[in-house]
């Protein structure tokens, strides 16, 4: 494996307030995560996967992530995304990807209607995918939510295909859904499996002072992954 | 023309705002039930021909005033329901 720092670009709307926590994680699990304003309408060429931050995008007017959708740099992720490069959407970057359509299914209001921020544990469904790789079959993480929408939302039919085809890949452990999400989902990864979106803030849990280090599970399963595609773009 | 674009929660669809509401209608003494809250969009479009007007507000609707994933929509041109009703 390359010892290669991969860029990872971090995007940041007018709202985005996890941008730097995101940057400051990806860099110190080795990536070179420059941030970009979203009226940039490409990606640095070197990209190798793009993180989409938690905020509260412009203002999250109408529907969380519903106007981000439509920011310039939004057309060159969904490019990069259409061509198989790896994206991330964290909390707002999760509904913006509902919303742009790169990910099944939309997050709602919290059936509390109550913002929550906490610590949840999650249960990996799956590890063999670009976002859960570093971590073990059958783990329990332990990773904070701060959140109003994030009642994930899919129909029977919908969730039923998701299911079969193993994109419910995060889900909160029995009792600790903190927003009503339909079938505890916490986080949701497209048919190709490069494009993953969740509630729960990895970057807020990449060292254990901060409480847990089981964000930089995920995190490092993406800076691992990213690498890989650039040593098989060489 | 003026149009106004009614976004609803589609049924089914659990609407926390709408429970919290009923429930405050209870707590003020008023028997309901099956409240829902959803959004009003107020809109001048650029044309006086209603069916140019209907076209595009659909077009609107699909493409930012609605998710249809969880929401439906209803279109009133000039006050007066109009067009169909997208479920």
């Amino acid at each position: 494996m390359s010892d290669q720092r991969p860029v990872i670009p971090v995007i940041v709307w007018p709202g985005s307030n996890d941008d730097r926590d995101a940057q400051r994680a990806l860099e110190r699990l080795g990536a070179e995560a420059p941030r970009i304003w979203h009226t940039d309408a490409e990606l640095p060429r070197e990209t190798a996967a793009v993180v989409l931050p938690g905020g509260f995008s412009y203002g999250d007017y109408l529907r969380c992530g519903a106007i981000a959708r439509f920011s310039p740099v939004l057309r060159a992720v969904g490019g990069f995304a259409a061509d198989g490069g790896l994206v991330l959407g964290i909390c707002n970057g999760f509904q913006i990807l509902t919303e742009a359509g790169l990910l099944p299914g939309a997050l709602r209001p919290n059936a509390s209607l109550s913002f929550v921020c906490r610590d949840v544990r999650l249960n990996v469904e799956r590890t063999d995918t670009h976002f859960t790789s570093r971590c073990a079959n059958g783990q329990e993480l332990t990773i904070p939510v701060k959140h109003g929408d994030g009642c994930w939302f899919a129909d029977e039919e919908l969730l039923e295909e998701l299911d079969a085809n193993g994109q419910l890949v995060l889900r909160y452990a029995a009792g600790a859904n903190p927003n009503g999400a339909v079938a505890d989902v916490a986080g949701v990864l497209n048919a190709d499996g490069n494009v993953f979106g969740l509630m729960p803030h990895p970057e807020h849990a990449v060292d254990p002072l901060l409480g847990s280090a089981d964000g930089a599970l995920i995190l490092g399963s993406l800076v691992d992954a990213a690498r890989l595609s650039l040593a098989a773009a060489v | 023309m003026k149009a106004t674009v009614l976004v609803r929660p589609k049924p089914g669809i659990l609407d926390p705002q709408g429970q919290a509401v009923e429930s405050s209608l209870r707590h003020l003494g008023f028997e309901v039930s099956d409240a829902r809250v959803g959004r009003l969009v107020d809109i001048d479009v650029a044309t006086d021909d209603e069916t140019e007007a209907l076209t595009q507000i659909e077009r609107m609707c699909e493409q930012l005033l609605a998710n249809p994933l969880i929401e439906s929509y209803t279109v009133l041109l000039n006050g007066d329901a109009a067009g169909r009703e997208q479920a």
